[in-house]
């Protein structure tokens, strides 16, 4: 099943890109889309193999690079962690290949745009199902290239080849910090491997490096690398600049690439790399507070922008500040659960705002449209789900998830969770908004397009509203249904609890890292037990309102009196591929949060929908007076804080200098001296060597019997030397 | 006692009356038998390849100790059979476009063959040199098959006057060798040396031995005929030129430097070290002024058999082995060269000159592709064959602590590259010139083929070519 899911996609990019002239444009939407499908088919089948059945499995293929103590194998490591993004990745790009056939129709290259959607599945789907680093990283250029290749697709347009340009130098600082990162893992822990990393972690956590002098913690460098390039790929505070600039890309690929997939890759990393991160406190401390700024501060810029596309990506942006600071505070499954019904929300108001931009003839600017819900009626309705998801309005997929990584945030209980539980908030306030403005500035209000424009607007064809269909059931369900298995019990985490131990005992299935704990067992058996005692204790304090929200839609693990079922339940579905230290479980501490906590994001969600509906609906004209009022911080947010000013000012502009100056040095001292001199000398030499060939036969002769001589004498000369 | 024990070189014998046979046929026919006659040959080859690898490589010696079949030898008839069969594949077609018509053209091929099947197999001096003539006169009269063309008759001269010296300089060699050791037997010559009893008088005649090989494997400074008589022979004989002799010469040599001389390895390893170093310097300098394609591929394979001689000098079965792997993967590459040199053909006329090439890429893509394909081997790119080839043989050459040979054959293959791409250049970015005929045999595909196979599929499983040159090393140490 997981070579259908991984493999298929590969072959449908191999097919559609090389055969591409031969297939025509008909024949590279057929592959490819069968392609995707197959993988959506067989990757929905492993989620019930893997996650509920418990069937994680490594899957060698080949060996890679085995050089010395270093080895390296391709393989698909296959576990609920991964089995969860397989799903996301090809039910999204499923849904986005099909509707980009109904978006891309009038485009001269649709086949190789197709083809590129296929190639960019494998890549993601080979770097979350990598067994070792190495794999990740092939993945992690592999999503990084097809980006780069999707944003320029339109390469007639100037700005699209800077954004592509600007998405891949961007990403290089993070993958440099990712590769670094990978390095210092083999030096501490010989291997990449992750199974031998997580099964070394709890030996080498006091390991230090010794840097210039000074010693530094070993877990919390490797941690902090890492996350370089998780802020790289996932567009975080330092390195988001290139997000908003990638929605010069096609609709499709904004929506597959720049909100569901690529993005999350990096809160994959953390979370797969969870076991390590554990001991790296620091390093936990630096995500959250990233991950909370991010989130403001992207809400801040997308409450001023105007383009819809743009409004979206800070949105994505934003979200995935909530899902790192979930991360900061180990609440990974948290992280998870958010990044999924992300995955279907955000897709579905990308793809909807690609059919609104479809309707309106090519238009992005909010400005310019307004007053055509009535004409595209089943966008809006898709529009409106994707946006109450969003906003954190029960009983959509946003509110689970939401609510639960701001708990956790409050329930670690630190100065950092606080600070981006409080961040969190506010950002939620403004999602809200500025999701609220989008729609209503979008649909409603007096049309503002010009009457050709209007006159044309017609809904979309049925090839791009079924996969908003498909997203949509994402969007309204995913979170009730999954609430339970992801984030519902307190156990989750395959550590030294006693109910992990116990699982070791019955489970065949167990992977090594538990085993190894089990050595330890008869000793922390009893803490285990006791921990968990608390535990069942905090939770079942709560169990009258965990049975409250099962109400809300999820019939299937409803079962309110059992939460040590519940408990078991947990630490079944995520089987050891996220492990948390008993005292960082803020997950199932965030069941016992106070009701204020647990009811704040949603007080907050409504009241920034009705400030928008307030502003921009009720009263238009309060927004210009509004604007002209706070005209100093309206300006700094329209200009997204002026991070691409300062990156111009500080990198880009010396860079340019510094690769002048070296430009000038090179041409006129190494090229001088060395290529062209070089080659100059060799052509003589050359030149010389011809004349020697002379073509006459005593010549050649002459020459013979000179080396023969003189070998001979070389030999008579060292004789005679010796005695 | 007498030794019937024919059975170790039945290849040869088989070939030998092969080759008489046809060339009753072809005098009583005529010329036109020389389609027939050349697939003859083709389908005798393979039989004896056939033959070669159903007997036990194991015999020993026959015909009292005057040949041997051990594993070593057999492995690298088996290289010599199929580079023959190669060879007489790529010229059937050429010899009818070119007009030079003639029955004797696959027999001297089979006669050349035979004699170079007996030289790797030769275990005394008298039946070394016997056997080095039988190939080298077929050598002499195949360079000079164009009778009349001024070109072809004074390659044909050059090589016979330079070849006819260094022969001179072999039997004198041997003469003092018999004159230290009392014996021509490989074992004698082996048994005085590995004694400690190293006169002088044995040395300069092992002295003038090597420099009759490296004649015949034109190493430099024994290379000058190379370039003129490349240029010079009708294009399908510079292939064969290039594919087979220069392996079995290079066999033998090893033979030589491995068996008899062995126990010399502190004197021979300086003049391998020289005549490799000088080798590898003329083969990528001396290439890049050139303009014609035959002439270029003649300064390559001075070039190559350089880097091969590297791998000598380390004196070790590793160092035989990766001299052995570089022989076998250089022998593909150049038939897969010629196999499109051959092919380059405007009208009547064979064009060689490398602006010739110029716009390949557009006008006959499948060779342009092809010779790229096997450029890049030749410059040693990975993951192409010949990077293999090039990395043993500088991994010998490091183990033995040859760092100055090392890095001064990394150097050269550096340079030599610059021509190589060169090619790849005008084939691709230059704009194109008058149509090349498109009438490429099937035969000539085949090899061509065969050759791209060898060097892009060789990454996948190496291991299969380098055992079988170990192995074939390691026969020759033991014993």
């Amino acid at each position: 099943m997981e070579f259908l899911a991984v493999f298929t996609p590969l072959l449908a990019f191999v097919v559609a890109f090389f055969f591409g002239k031969a297939l025509g444009h008909k024949g590279a939407q057929v592959v490819t889309c069968a392609g995707i499908l197959l993988a959506a088919f067989a990757a929905i089948n492993l989620f019930f193999d893997v996650a509920l059945g418990g069937n994680a499995r490594v899957v060698e293929l080949a060996p890679w690079v085995i050089s010395g103590d270093f080895a390296v194998h391709w393989s698909l490591r296959v576990d609920t962690l991964s089995v969860i993004m397989i799903n996301v990745i090809t039910i999204v790009s499923a849904c986005v290949h099909i509707y980009s056939l109904g978006y891309m129709s009038h485009d001269g290259a649709r086949g190789r745009f197709m083809s590129y959607l296929s190639l960019f599945t494998f890549a993601m789907l080979m770097l979350v199902t990598a067994d070792n680093l190495l794999q990740l990283f092939f993945g992690w250029e592999g999503v990084g290239l097809a980006s780069y290749l999707l944003i320029g697709f339109w390469n007639h347009k100037h700005s699209a080849n800077a954004a592509a340009q600007k998405a891949f130098v961007v990403n290089r600082v993070g993958d440099f910090g990712l590769a670094l990162g990978m390095m210092a893992i083999f030096v501490v822990f010989g291997s990449i491997g992750f199974d031998e990393i997580f099964a070394q972690v709890a030996d080498k956590a006091d390991v230090t490096f010794d840097l210039f002098g000074m010693h530094v913690h070993a877990m919390t460098a490797i941690a902090l690398l890492l996350f370089v390039g998780a802020i790289g790929k996932s567009a975080q505070l330092g390195l988001h600049t290139w997000l908003p600039d990638a929605m010069e890309g096609p609709t499709p690929v904004s929506a597959l690439i720049h909100a569901a997939t690529m993005v999350t890759a990096g809160v994959f990393l953390v979370a797969r790399m969870s076991p390590l991160f554990e001991y790296a406190p620091a390093a936990l401390m630096v995500v959250t507070v990233v991950g909370g700024l991010t989130a403001f501060v992207a809400a801040t810029i997308g409450m001023t922008q105007f383009d819809i596309k743009r409004v979206i990506a800070y949105s994505t942006m934003s979200q995935l500040g909530y899902m790192f600071f979930a991360l900061g505070v180990s609440a990974y499954g948290a992280a998870m659960f958010h990044l999924m019904t992300h995955a279907f929300f955000k897709a579905l108001l990308f793809l909807g705002a690609g059919s609104v931009i479809h309707a309106m003839g090519d238009e992005q600017d909010m400005r310019k449209m307004g007053g055509i819900w009535k004409k595209i009626p089943y966008t809006y309705a898709f529009m409106w789900i994707g946006s109450l998801a969003l906003a954190g309005i029960p009983p959509f997929a946003g509110y689970f998830s939401k609510d639960i990584v701001l708990e956790a945030a409050w329930a670690d209980h630190t100065w950092f969770g606080n600070f981006a539980f409080a961040l969190g908030i506010a950002a939620a306030f403004m999602t809200a908004f500025y999701t609220w403005r989008l729609l209503i500035m979008t649909f409603h209000g007096k049309p503002r397009a010009t009457q050709k424009v209007m006159g044309h607007v017609h809904e979309s064809p049925p090839v791009m509203l079924g996969p908003l269909a498909v997203l949509a059931i994402g969007a309204l369900f995913a979170g009730a249904v999954f609430y339970q298995p992801f984030v519902g019990g307190s156990g989750h985490h395959g550590e030294e609890h006693g109910a992990a131990v116990e699982h070791a005992a019955e489970d065949s299935h167990v992977k090594e890292t538990d085993v190894l704990h089990v050595s330890a067992e008869d000793e922390l058996k009893k803490i285990g037990a006791e921990i968990e005692q608390e535990v069942k204790a905090v939770v079942s304090q709560d169990a009258a309102h965990t049975a409250h929200e099962s109400d809300h839609g999820d019939n299937t693990h409803s079962d309110a009196h059992g939460t040590g079922h519940d408990a078991e339940h947990g630490a079944d579905f995520w089987n050891s591929s996220i492990q948390v230290l008993a005292e960082n479980d803020t997950v199932t501490a965030a069941h016992g949060a106070p009701l204020w906590v647990k009811k704040l994001p949603l007080v907050v969600g409504v009241l920034g929908i009705w400030l928008a509906y307030i502003l921009y609906f009720k009263s238009p004209t309060i927004v210009p007076r509004l604007v002209e009022g706070m005209k100093p911080l309206h300006t700094f947010l329209f200009n997204k804080w002026y991070f691409d000013e300062l990156y111009d000012a500080l990198f880009v502009k010396n860079s340019i200098k510094a690769g002048k100056l070296f430009w000038r040095g090179d041409k006129n001292v190494i090229d001088r001296y060395g290529p062209d001199g070089v080659s100059a000398v060799s052509v003589a030499i050359s030149k010389g060597m011809s004349k020697l060939q002379s073509g006459f036969i005593y010549h050649y002769a002459f020459v013979m019997m000179v080396a023969v001589i003189g070998g001979i004498s070389w030999f008579v000369f060292k004789f005679v030397v010796e005695f | 006692m007498i030794d019937f024990n024919l059975v170790p070189l039945m290849p040869e014998i088989f070939l030998a009356i092969t080759a008489m046979g046809l060339l009753i046929v072809g005098a009583f026919q005529g010329n036109c038998t020389l389609r027939v006659i050349s697939w003859f040959g083709v389908g005798a080859l393979c039989l004896a390849l056939f033959m070669l690898t159903r007997i036990d490589w194991h015999l020993g010696a026959v015909l009292n100790n005057m040949f041997e079949l051990d594993t070593f030898s057999a492995i690298v008839k088996v290289f010599i059979i199929i580079g023959l069969v190669a060879s007489l594949a790529l010229s059937v077609r050429y010899l009818f476009d070119e007009n030079i018509v003639r029955f004797e053209f696959p027999i001297l091929i089979l006669l050349a063959g035979v004699g170079m099947l007996l030289m790797v197999s030769a275990t005394h001096f008298l039946s070394l040199y016997v056997a080095l003539e039988l190939q080298s006169l077929s050598l002499y009269v195949l360079a000079a098959f164009r009778r009349t063309g001024l070109r072809s008759s004074e390659a044909g001269v050059k090589y016979f006057t330079l070849g006819a010296l260094s022969s001179g300089m072999l039997l004198f060699g041997i003469s003092l060798i018999y004159g230290a050791v009392g014996g021509l037997a490989f074992d004698d010559v082996a048994m005085v040396a590995a004694a400690g009893d190293v006169s002088p008088l044995l040395i300069v005649g092992m002295v003038f031995v090597i420099s009759a090989l490296a004649f015949k494997v034109s190493a430099a400074p024994f290379h000058m005929w190379t370039p003129d008589v490349y240029q010079g022979a009708p294009s399908a004989v510079t292939a064969f030129f290039a594919i087979v002799p220069k392996l079995a010469a290079m066999a033998l040599l090893i033979k030589l430097l491995m068996g008899p001389f062995y126990a010399m390895a502190l004197q021979w390893g300086q003049v391998l070290y020289a005549l490799a170093l000088l080798s590898t310097v003329v083969g990528a300098f001396a290439a890049l002024v050139q303009d014609n394609v035959k002439r270029l591929m003649a300064y390559s394979s001075i070039g190559n058999m350089g880097y091969a001689m590297i791998g000598l000098v380390a004196a070790s079965p590793a160092g035989v082995s990766a001299t052995l792997l570089y022989l076998v993967l250089y022998m593909f590459m150049t038939a897969g060269a010629f196999a499109i040199i051959l092919s380059m053909r405007r009208g009547d006329l064979q064009v060689l000159n490398i602006s010739d090439f110029a716009g390949l890429s557009q006008t006959r893509p499948f060779l342009a592709y092809g010779f790229a394909i096997i450029l890049f081997s030749m410059s040693g790119i990975p993951p192409m064959a010949g990077f293999f080839g090039k990395l043993v043989v500088f991994e010998a050459a490091m183990e033995a602590e040859l760092y100055v040979l090392g890095t001064i054959g990394v150097v050269s293959s550096v340079i030599a590259a610059f021509y190589y791409l060169r090619l790849i250049k005008v084939m691709f970015f230059d704009p194109p010139e008058d149509a090349i005929n498109d009438d490429t045999p099937f035969a000539r595909y085949v090899v061509l083929g065969v050759s791209l196979a060898m060097v892009t599929f060789f990454i996948f499983k190496p291991a299969g070519l380098m055992d079988l040159m170990d192995s074939a090393a390691q026969s020759l140490f033991i014993s």
